[in-house]
C-alpha cells in the first residue's frame, strides 16, 4: 500500500503509461483512508478501504461497475451526506483530519477538495457566472479580482480561447465536451487542493475526451486529482498511481500505474485487466 | 393518438357482414366523440359571444345580432368614460359608468394578495422541495390541499366573521384610532393571498423538484450551504415555472368572488385604504346579480362590460401563464 | 507515511456566518410554511366555535336545521331546501358533464389525430380551467335564463355547473385513459377488435376507477361554488326545489345570504350551514379516496 521507490520507471513496456516521470519524487499523503467501510442502508458498498493518495499526482480508481470506485470517491468530499440511508466508518483523512469527526464542516471541507462528475452539469447560467459561481459563495469575490479569476480558471481548464468572446452566453449552450471544461474551470477556479472526477470522460467523445486527459496531465502541477474512470487504456495513460476496486468494495491492489498494469501482485487484476484488454 | 390502418381489401381480409358492422359502429362512435370534444370549443366561443354581444349593447345601445339585423349603434358610454371615468354608478338615478374604481378595487386586491401568496408560498416551496424531512413534507403537503380545496364561500365567511372583526378591526383602533365597518380592502388582501398560497406552494415546488440533482450536486460539491444552492440554484434554474405559479395565483385573484365579496364590500371607492370598503369587478356582479336587475336595463348591460373586461384580464394572464410553463419544460425536457 | 496533523485545517474557512444565513433563511422559510397551516386551523377552529355557539347560544336545533327550508325570520330558517337543491344539482351536473367530459377524454386519447384541430382542443380545455367561475355564471345568465327563457331555474344552475367542471373531468379522465398500459390495448387489437370495441369493452373498464376518482373530486368543487349561482338567479329563495325546473337555493348561496346579514344569528346560521358544507366534502374527497386507494391496491 506504500508508494514505492523509482525502480519501477526502468521497466520498458509496450503499455504507456504515467506519461511524466513524477514517480521519482517522494509526495506526502493527502488523502488517507484506513479499513473504511461504505454502507447503503444494509447494502456494503466499500469494504475495508486501505489506502494513502499522494499530493500533485493522478491517482486513478478502476474497476467494473459496482465495485464501489463512486462511492469511494464521494466519501472524499463526503458528498455521500447528500444521501440519506448512507453511513461512513472507518477513517478517512485529509491532511490527517478525519473528514468524518464531528467538528468538520463538510461545506469547508468541500470547498478544499473539488469534483468533476461524469455528466456535464455546468448551472443554468453564464459561462462567467458559473465560473464566478464557487468564488462567489465562498465569499472570495470580493478579494480576487473576479475577471482576472475567471479568466484564469478557464485557462486552466483550456476553454478561455474558445468563449473569451461569449463570457456572457449560457453555459448550456456549449458541446458537451466544453461544458465538461467548463465544469473542471468552476471546481479549480475557487481553487481546491483535491479535485476528484468521476469518469469525467465517459459522456464525451474520443476527441472531447483526449482534451479532457491533456488537461488533467496539466492540472496536476497544482493540484492532486483522483479520478474515476471505467477506462482502463485512459487510466493507464494518465495516472501515476492506480487503485483497482473489485465487486464488493474491495480494494484489491494499489500501486503505480506501470506496475498494476505490467506486473500486478493479484491475479484478480490481471484477470480484469487482461480480460478487458484482449 | 393513433389512427386506424384496416385494409380495405386483400384476399379472405376484406371486410365481409360482421367486420363492416363493427367498423361502422367505430365509425359511429368517433364521430359521436368528436362531437362531445367540440363542446369545450363551444363552450369558449359561447361565453365569448354573450360577453362580447351584451357588451355591445352597454357601449352601443343595441346588441351585436341587433346590429347585425339592421340596428344602428349609438354610443351610450363611451370607452373613454368606462376607462378613465373614477365614478362607477350605473344604477344611480345619475348614472355614472368610470369603471375606474372597480378596476382599482379589483388590482388593489390582487397586488394585495401577491404580497401574502408569492412570498409565503414561495418559501413554503422551497422548504417542501429542499429542507423539509420526508415526515414533515407528508404532513404538510395533504393540509395545503386541504386549504387549496375549501371552498371560497367559505373562505368569505371566514374573512367576515374572523379576519375582518378579530384581526383587522383591532389594528386599526388599536394603532390608528379608526372604527372599521364589516368590511375592508385589508381583509380582502389577505383572505385571498391565503387562499392562492396553495397554488403557489404546489406549482413552485413542481418546478423546483424538476431540477436535476446534478445541479445541486454541482454547487454542493464546491462547498455551498444549502441556502446557496436554494437561492442561487433551485430558485434561478426553475424561475420560469416558480412564475407561472405566480400569474396563476394573480389569474384567481382576480377572478375571486365570493372571499372579496364577503371581505371587502359593495362600495365603489377609490381608495388605498387598507381599512376602507371597497368593490371589485366581481363584487359588482354579485351586487347587481343580488338586486332585481331587469334584462335590457343599462345595469344588465354593465354586468357583461365589466364581466368581458374580467375575462379578457384573466385570458390574458393564462396565456402569458402558458407561455412560462412552456418556456419551463423547454429547458428541462 | 508523514502527515501533518493539522487540527486547524480548515480555520481559514469561516462559515459560522454561512451556517447562520443558512440556519436563519430555515428558520424563516419554515415559519412561512406553517402560515397556511395556521390559517387553516384558524379556519376550521372559527367555524366550529361559531357552529358550537349557534347550537347553544342561538338555539339552532340541528332537527329544525335540517326540516325547515329558509326563512327571512332567523330563528325559523333551516337548511332542507338548500341541501335538497344542492343534491338535485349534483345528480344533474353529473348527468349533463359526465359522458360528454369522457366522451371528449376518449375522443383525445384514443382516435384524436395530431393536427390543429386537436391542439385546439387541448389549448383550449387548458383556458376554460382558467376562467374565472363567475363568468361562467354569465354566460348560464344571457344564454339560459334570459336567452332561451329558461328562468332562475335549477337546470339553469345546473348547466353553469356542468360547464365550469367539465374541464375538470375531461383532464382526469384523459390521466385515466392514459395509464391504461399499451399492452391492453394492442392484446385487443391483436384479437381482430376494432378501436371502438377496445375502448368500451378493454379501456375503459381498466379507467373507470380512475374517471370516477376525478369525477367525484370536481363535483366537489362544483358543490362549493357559489357565484355561477349567485348570477343565475339562485338567491333569495327559500322553498325547497322539486324537480329541475324549480327555482332554488343552494347550499353555497344559501350559506352566503346568512353571512351577508347583520344579525349574528343569521351569521351563526351561515356557520351551521358551512359545517354541513364541508361534511359534503369531506364525505366525497373520502369517496374518492377510498376508490383511488382499492384501485391501486388492486393493480
Amino acid at each position: 500500500m506504500s508508494t514505492k521507490d523509482a525502480d519501477q520507471s526502468l521497466i520498458t513496456t509496450d503499455v504507456q503509461t504515467g506519461s511524466r516521470d513524477r514517480t521519482d519524487r517522494t509526495h506526502e499523503t493527502v488523502v488517507k483512508a484506513r479499513n473504511l467501510d461504505v454502507y447503503y442502508g444494509d447494502e456494503q458498498a466499500i469494504s475495508g478501504v486501505s489506502m494513502d493518495i499522494p499530493e500533485h499526482e493522478v491517482t486513478a480508481i478502476i474497476g467494473p461497475s459496482g465495485c464501489g470506485k463512486s462511492t469511494f470517491l464521494r466519501s472524499i468530499n463526503r458528498m455521500n451526506d447528500q444521501i440519506d440511508v448512507c453511513r461512513v466508518e472507518g477513517d478517512l483523512s485529509f491532511h490527517g483530519k478525519n473528514v468524518y469527526d464531528e467538528d468538520v464542516d463538510p461545506v469547508a471541507l468541500r470547498r478544499k477538495v473539488g469534483q468533476v462528475f461524469q455528466k456535464p452539469n455546468p448551472f443554468p447560467k453564464s459561462i462567467y457566472d458559473n465560473v464566478a459561481y464557487g468564488l462567489r459563495i465562498q465569499g472570495k469575490a470580493d478579494e480576487v479580482d473576479l475577471d482576472d479569476a475567471v479568466e484564469r480558471a478557464l485557462r486552466g481548464a483550456a476553454l478561455w480561447d474558445e468563449v473569451k468572446d461569449k463570457l456572457d452566453s449560457s453555459g448550456l449552450d456549449l458541446s458537451g465536451g466544453q461544458q465538461q471544461r467548463l465544469c473542471i474551470a468552476r471546481a479549480i477556479a475557487p481553487d481546491p487542493e483535491v479535485i476528484l472526477m468521476d469518469e469525467p470522460t465517459s459522456a464525451l467523445d474520443p476527441v472531447a475526451a483526449s482534451k479532457i486527459e491533456d488537461l488533467i496531465d496539466e492540472l496536476v502541477e497544482e493540484y492532486t486529482v483522483i479520478i474515476v474512470t471505467h477506462n482502463m487504456q485512459q487510466a493507464a495513460r494518465i495516472s501515476d498511481q492506480t487503485a483497482v476496486f473489485l465487486t464488493g468494495g474491495e480494494l484489491v491492489e494499489f500501486d503505480e500505474t506501470a506496475t498494476i498494469f505490467e506486473d500486478p501482485d493479484d491475479d484478480r487484476v490481471e484477470d480484469y485487466i487482461t480480460g478487458k484488454f484482449g | 393518438m393513433s389512427t386506424e390502418s384496416h385494409h380495405e381489401s386483400g384476399a379472405g381480409i376484406s371486410g365481409d357482414g360482421p367486420v363492416q358492422a363493427d367498423n361502422e359502429a367505430n365509425r359511429r362512435a368517433r364521430r359521436i366523440l368528436f362531437g362531445c370534444a367540440t363542446i369545450t370549443v363551444l363552450t369558449t366561443l359561447a361565453i365569448f359571444f354573450v360577453l362580447i354581444d351584451n357588451a355591445a349593447s352597454y357601449f352601443f345601445g343595441a346588441k351585436l345580432t341587433e346590429m347585425l339585423m339592421g340596428a344602428s349603434p349609438e354610443q351610450t358610454v363611451t370607452f373613454t368614460e368606462f376607462f378613465t371615468g373614477t365614478r362607477w354608478a350605473p344604477d344611480h338615478a345619475t348614472p355614472a359608468h368610470g369603471a375606474i374604481p372597480i378596476i382599482f378595487g379589483t388590482l388593489a386586491i390582487t397586488v394585495g394578495a401577491a404580497f401574502v401568496s408569492i412570498p409565503i408560498g414561495t418559501a413554503t416551496a422551497i422548504y417542501l422541495s429542499e429542507y423539509a424531512p420526508d415526515s414533515v413534507r407528508s404532513k404538510l403537503k395533504p393540509t395545503l390541499e386541504i386549504l387549496a380545496g375549501i371552498p371560497t364561500i367559505v373562505y368569505g365567511y371566514f374573512a367576515i366573521a374572523f379576519i375582518n372583526p378579530v384581526l383587522v378591526a383591532p389594528i386599526a383602533s388599536a394603532l390608528f384610532g379608526i372604527n372599521m365597518g364589516r368590511y375592508s380592502l385589508l381583509s380582502g388582501m389577505l383572505v385571498v393571498g391565503i387562499m392562492t398560497i396553495p397554488m403557489v406552494s404546489s406549482i413552485s415546488e413542481d418546478a423546483m423538484s424538476a431540477v436535476p440533482d446534478e445541479l445541486r450536486n454541482g454547487a454542493y460539491a464546491l462547498g455551498a450551504t444549502k441556502f446557496n444552492v436554494s437561492t442561487r440554484i433551485v430558485l434561478p434554474a426553475s424561475i420560469s415555472g416558480v412564475f407561472a405559479s405566480y400569474i396563476l395565483a394573480v389569474s384567481r385573484a382576480i377572478g375571486e368572488t365570493m372571499a372579496v365579496t364577503l371581505a371587502a364590500g359593495f362600495t365603489a371607492n377609490l381608495t388605498a385604504n387598507p381599512f376602507g370598503e371597497i368593490m371589485t369587478m366581481t363584487a359588482y356582479m354579485v351586487k347587481m346579480a343580488r338586486g332585481t336587475t331587469a334584462v335590457g336595463t343599462v345595469e344588465y348591460q354593465s354586468l357583461f362590460a365589466v364581466g368581458l373586461l374580467l375575462f379578457v384580464m384573466t385570458l390574458t394572464m393564462n396565456l402569458l401563464n402558458d407561455w412560462f410553463k412552456r418556456r419551463f419544460q423547454e429547458e428541462y425536457r | 507515511m508523514s502527515t501533518d496533523t493539522d487540527t486547524d485545517l480548515f480555520s481559514d474557512v469561516d462559515l459560522s456566518w454561512e451556517h447562520l444565513k443558512n440556519r436563519l433563511f430555515l428558520g424563516v422559510i419554515f415559519a412561512a410554511s406553517m402560515f397556511g397551516v395556521v390559517m387553516l386551523a384558524l379556519l376550521l377552529f372559527d367555524v366550529a366555535t361559531d357552529f358550537y355557539v349557534g347550537l347553544t347560544e342561538y338555539n339552532i336545533s340541528l332537527v329544525d336545521f335540517f326540516t325547515r327550508d329558509g326563512s327571512r325570520r332567523e330563528e325559523l330558517s333551516g337548511f332542507r331546501g338548500a341541501i335538497v337543491a344542492s343534491i338535485m344539482l349534483m345528480v344533474l351536473v353529473t348527468i349533463l358533464s359526465f359522458f360528454v367530459g369522457v366522451g371528449t377524454a376518449i375522443y383525445l386519447e384514443e382516435y384524436a389525430p395530431d393536427n390543429r384541430i386537436t391542439r385546439l382542443i387541448e389549448a383550449n380545455l387548458a383556458n376554460l380551467a382558467g376562467v374565472p367561475s363567475i363568468v361562467y355564471g354569465l354566460l348560464g345568465l344571457a344564454a339560459f335564463v334570459n336567452g332561451i327563457g329558461m328562468g332562475p331555474i335549477l337546470l339553469a344552475g345546473a348547466i353553469a355547473l356542468a360547464l365550469l367542471v367539465m374541464p375538470i373531468i375531461i383532464v382526469s379522465a384523459q390521466e385515466a385513459i392514459r395509464s391504461v398500459p399499451d399492452g391492453v390495448r394492442n392484446g385487443s387489437y391483436a384479437t381482430g377488435a376494432t378501436k371502438w370495441q377496445t375502448v368500451r369493452r378493454v379501456v375503459l373498464p381498466a379507467a373507470i376507477p380512475g374517471i370516477m376518482t376525478g369525477t367525484i373530486l370536481a363535483l366537489a368543487r362544483a358543490i362549493g361554488e357559489t357565484a355561477p349561482l349567485i348570477m343565475v338567479g339562485a338567491i333569495f329563495i327559500n322553498r325547497m326545489p322539486y324537480g329541475p325546473f324549480d327555482r332554488f337555493s343552494a347550499m353555497p348561496t344559501t350559506i352566503y345570504n346568512w353571512a351577508n346579514e347583520p344579525s349574528q344569528h343569521f351569521i351563526h346560521l351561515a356557520a351551521v350551514g358551512i359545517v354541513v358544507l364541508l361534511a359534503f366534502l369531506f364525505v366525497m374527497n373520502g369517496v374518492a379516496m377510498y376508490i383511488r386507494h382499492k384501485y391501486e391496491t388492486e393493480v
